[in-house]
C-alpha cells in the first residue's frame, strides 16, 4: 500500500478510505451497578490498506475490543454503547452498515467474508482431529456453497501455497504441524473469503522470535498484494512500531493515545507511552539504564477516579484524579493527525520536554525486505 | 519499584571485572539426554530414543556478574537451568559449586547456596498459602534465623529488599491477591530467604506484564550489585540480555554456539544463529530510525530434531554460509574476541577473520 514508505503522517493522506470505523465503543462484563467497564468510549478507525496496531498490557481491554466490534463477545459481556460502520465498497464510501445494528443472518453474512479474525492460540483455534484441508475447505463450503468440491480443494492448496506451505500438508493434522506452520493455516483460513479486514489477536505471541519475523513478514507481503487491512492486536510495542501504520495504545479500557508509528516512537504525548517505549531496551548503542513503569496496572473491577493511569503516572496533577481527560489532537497536532487523552496536552504552556518532543525525527522509513544475504564479515571468511 | 541502584552494567565494568571475579558456580560439559519410550502397535518392540537436550555446555557463573543464556524454546537453556539447580541429574558431566564438585549427597547445602527463580509465579506460588509462610518456610528450612522474632525480622527484611513495601501489608496477603509482579517478587523474596550466593532465573520476566519487566529485571540487577550475587538470567530476549546481563551464551539446540560479554555477542555476532537472532528481535530503531540495517541472515526452517540432531554443526541446514566441513565435524570454540568465542567453522583461525 501507498501509505507505507512515506512519512509518517502521511497514512491518513485523503486516498486511504476508512473501511471501518468504531466510535463510542462500551463494553461491560456482566450488568447494572456491579458491571466491569472493560471497553470505555473507544474510538477507532481503519482505513483501506492499513495496519493499526492496538497495544496494551493484559487487561487493558484490547481483546474485547476486537470481539466486542465484530460481536463475538461472550456472556457476561454485553455491548452497552457505540457504533462500528462497516463500508464495504470502496466505490461507494457513503453505504456503511452498523455492525452493531445488524441483523444475525447479516452478520454471518459478513464474518469471516468480510471481517476475518486469526486467534492467538493456533493449536485451539484448529480442530485436532481433522485435517488441515477439511477446515480450509469446510469455510468455503459454508460460505461459497456454490463451489464444487474440486474446486474447493483447489482453492485449499492455493490458500496454503499463499501462506508459504506446500499442498501436500492438506492431508495433514494440526499436531504434525510446528507452532509456526499452525498459525500460518490460521492466517490461511482467515484469507479464504478474501475478507476486506483481517483482524489478529496476539497471532505471534507464543512464537520464537525467528518464527515471529517470518510470519509478520508473510503478513505484510500478503497485506501488499491483496490489499487488505489489519487490526493487529499486542502487547509488544516494539513489534508494534516495526509492523503497524497507525497504533492505539489501550489503557485501562480506553484508548489514551493514537497517532503513526512514527510519531509515536519519536514523540509520544501520552505519559504511558513514553513510559512503554522506556520499557524495551534497545539492540543499539550503549546500555542506558531504564525504568519501566512504576506501579501496576489498574483493577478494572475498582478503575481509579479520574485518568486511570494517574497513579502510576509520574507527572500527575491534582486534576488528573477527579477528570477524565478527553481523547483529543495535543496542541501541536496538524489536523486529524493524532490523539491524546491526557490533562498535559490540553494546551498548557509547560508541557514536560518528554511529551512534547518534536515529530521530524521520526520518520518512517521501510523495512529493507529480509533476505537471504551475507552478513560482510562472515563472507570475508569464505 | 523505583529505578535506583546502578541499573545495568557499565560497559567498562563488563571488560575488567570478568576474570577478576571468582566463578562460584561452573558447568563442565554438562550433558543431558532423556529417554523417551515410544509404544508403537500391541505386541511390537518398545523403541527407545534419546533427546539430546543439552550437550557439553560449559558455563561460569562469577560473583556480582549476571550471565544470561538466550535461546529459542527448544534450545535447551531450560534443562540447562534445572540442571544448574540440580533438579535433574545430568547424564555426564559435573557442576563445581565454590571449587568442589557438587556431589550427590549434599543437596541441602547445594540448595542453600543455589536457588531458582521460576518463570511463572502465578504457578510457583502456592494458591493456599500467604506470603509470610512462603517465606518462613524456607528461612526455618535452611536455619537462617532461630526464634520467632528473629525469623520475623528476617521475612520483613526480605520483603523490604524485594521493594515490597510496607511489609506488613504483603505479610498475610494470599497470592491471588497480588499482581504478577509482586508475585514474582515474593518468588524472589523466597529465593533470597535461603542466603544463596547464586540465582538461577528462568524466565522471570516473561510472564509478566511489559511495563513492570524492567522493575523486575533491576532488583535483579540491584541484587548483583548490593549482595554481589551470580546470576544466571535464562530467556528467549536477546534485547533484555543485552540489558540486563554482563556475559551471554546463545545456545542452538542443545549446545552453546557463541558467548562472551553482553555487548561483544550482541553488537559483532560471530556466530549466524546469532545473527539470525539479532535480525528476527523486534527492533523499532532499526525500522523508523532509518538506521543502516545490518545485513540480514535469515533462513527458513526451525529447530532441528533433538532425537535425531544433524551431524556436524547443528546449525548448518538452516545456515547461509554452511561448508562441507559444517555437515561433518562439530565446530569447537574458537576464540574471536577477548572473552568471546563461537563455535563456528567460520571462525577457525587460518580461515582470514579477526
Amino acid at each position: 500500500m501507498t501509505a507505507r514508505g512515506l512519512p509518517a503522517s502521511s497514512s491518513l493522506e485523503p486516498g486511504s478510505q476508512p473501511v471501518l470505523e468504531v466510535s463510542g465503543l462500551c463494553v461491560d462484563y456482566g450488568r447494572g451497578a456491579g458491571a466491569t467497564h472493560a471497553v470505555i468510549d473507544a474510538d477507532l478507525v481503519l482505513h483501506r490498506g492499513e495496519v493499526v496496531g492496538l497495544a496494551g498490557e493484559s487487561g487493558s481491554g484490547k481483546s474485547t475490543l476486537a470481539y466486542g466490534m465484530t460481536r463475538l463477545l461472550r456472556a457476561p459481556g454485553v455491548i452497552t454503547g457505540g457504533h462500528v460502520l462497516f463500508r464495504p465498497d470502496p466505490d461507494r464510501p457513503d453505504w456503511s452498515v452498523d455492525l452493531l445494528e445488524a441483523g444475525l443472518e447479516q452478520m454471518r453474512e459478513l464474518r469471516w467474508r468480510e471481517v476475518a479474525i486469526v486467534f492467538q492460540s493456533a493449536m485451539n483455534g484448529l480442530n485436532p482431529v481433522l485435517t488441515v484441508e477439511a477446515q480450509l475447505t469446510d469455510t468455503l463450503a459454508a460460505h461459497r456453497p456454490e463451489m464444487s468440491r474440486a474446486a474447493r480443494r483447489e482453492r485449499a492448496a492455493e490458500l496454503l501455497r499463499l501462506v508459504g506451505i506446500t499442498p501436500d500438508r492438506l492431508r495433514g493434522f494440526p499436531h504434525e504441524l510446528s507452532g509456526g506452520m499452525r498459525q500460518r493455516v490460521m492466517i490461511a483460513m482467515a484469507l479464504a473469503l478474501e475478507p476486506q479486514i483481517v483482524i489478529m489477536d496476539e497471532p505471534t505471541t507464543a512464537l520464537d522470535v525467528v518464527t515471529q519475523r517470518e510470519i509478520l513478514q508473510q503478513v505484510t507481503d500478503l497485506r501488499d498484494r491483496l490489499g487488505f487491512s489489519v487490526l493487529f492486536i499486542t502487547h509488544d510495542l516494539s513489534l508494534l512500531l516495526e509492523l503497524a501504520d497507525t497504533i492505539a495504545v489501550m489503557y485501562a479500557g480506553r484508548i489514551v493515545e493514537s497517532a503513526a508509528a512514527g510519531q509515536l516512537f519519536a514523540a509520544p504525548r501520552h505519559p504511558y507511552s513514553a513510559g512503554l517505549l522506556h520499557s524495551f531496551p534497545s539492540l543499539h548503542g550503549p546500555v542506558r539504564a531504564l525504568t519501566g513503569i512504576p506501579g501496576s496496572p489498574p483493577d478494572l473491577n475498582d478503575p481509579p477516579s479520574g485518568c486511570a493511569f494517574h497513579p502510576r503516572c509520574g507527572y500527575a496533577m491534582p486534576q488528573c484524579s477527579q477528570q477524565v481527560p478527553p481523547l483529543a489532537p495535543p496542541p501541536d497536532a496538524r489536523a486529524g493527525d493524532r490523539l491524546v487523552a491526557c490533562w498535559l496536552q490540553d494546551g498548557r504552556p509547560d508541557r514536560p520536554d518528554e511529551l512534547s518532543l518534536p515529530e521530524s525525527a521520526g520518520r518512517r522509513a521501510r523495512r529493507p525486505p529480509v533476505t537471504v544475504t551475507a552478513a560482510s564479515d562472515a563472507e570475508a571468511a569464505r | 519499584m523505583t529505578a535506583s541502584g546502578p541499573g545495568p552494567a557499565a560497559p567498562a565494568t563488563v571488560d575488567t571485572g570478568h576474570a577478576a571475579e571468582p566463578a562460584i558456580l561452573v558447568a563442565r560439559d554438562l550433558t543431558k539426554h532423556f529417554t523417551v519410550r515410544h509404544h508403537g502397535q500391541p505386541g511390537t518392540r518398545v523403541r527407545r530414543r534419546i533427546v539430546h537436550a543439552a550437550e557439553d555446555i560449559n558455563l561460569e557463573l562469577r560473583a556480582g556478574k549476571v550471565t544470561a543464556l538466550v535461546g529459542e524454546s527448544g534450545s535447551g537453556k531450560s534443562t540447562v537451568a534445572r540442571l544448574l539447580a540440580r533438579l535433574i541429574r545430568p547424564t555426564s558431566g559435573q557442576i563445581i559449586l565454590e571449587g568442589k564438585p557438587a556431589g550427590r549427597r549434599q543437596l541441602h547445602e547445594y540448595r542453600h547456596k543455589v536457588q531458582v527463580v521460576f518463570q511463572d509465579p502465578f504457578a510457583s506460588l502456592n494458591p493456599i498459602h500467604n506470603v509470610r509462610y512462603h517465606l518462613t518456610r524456607p528461612v526455618k528450612v535452611h536455619r537462617r534465623a532461630h526464634g520467632k522474632a528473629a525469623v520475623q525480622d528476617l521475612v520483613d527484611h526480605l520483603l523490604t529488599r524485594v521493594k515490597l513495601e510496607p511489609p506488613s501489608r504483603f505479610l498475610e496477603k494470599l497470592p491471588h491477591e497480588l499482581s504478577g509482579g509482586q508475585r514474582q517478587r515474593v518468588a524472589i523474596a523466597r529465593a533470597l530467604a535461603a542466603g544463596p550466593s547464586v540465582l538461577l532465573a528462568d524466565e522471570p520476566v516473561s510472564m509478566l506484564d511489559v511495563s513492570i519487566r524492567l522493575g523486575v529485571l533491576n532488583l535483579l540487577g540491584e541484587l548483583r550489585d548490593t549482595e554481589h550475587m551470580a546470576l544466571l538470567y535464562v530467556t528467549h530476549d536477546i534485547a533484555s540480555a543485552r540489558y540486563f546481563a554482563d556475559t551471554v551464551t546463545v545456545m542452538y539446540a542443545g549446545r552453546v554456539v557463541e558467548s562472551g560479554t553482553s555487548l561483544a555477542v550482541t553488537e559483532h555476532p560471530s556466530h549466524p544463529y546469532t545473527q539470525l537472532l539479532l535480525a528476527a528481535a523486534p527492533d523499532p530503531d532499526r525500522a523508523l530510525l532509518t538506521m543502516a540495517t545490518p545485513a540480514v541472515v535469515t533462513t527458513t526452517g526451525a529447530m532441528p530434531s533433538l532425537i535425531t540432531p544433524p551431524s556436524g554443526c547443528r546449525f548448518h541446514p538452516r545456515c547461509p554460509f554452511a561448508m562441507p566441513v559444517c555437515t561433518t565435524q562439530l565446530p569447537p570454540q574458537f576464540d574471536v574476541g577477548e572473552n568471546h568465542t563461537a563455535a563456528c567453522w567460520l571462525r577457525q583461525p587460518g580461515r582470514g577473520t579477526a
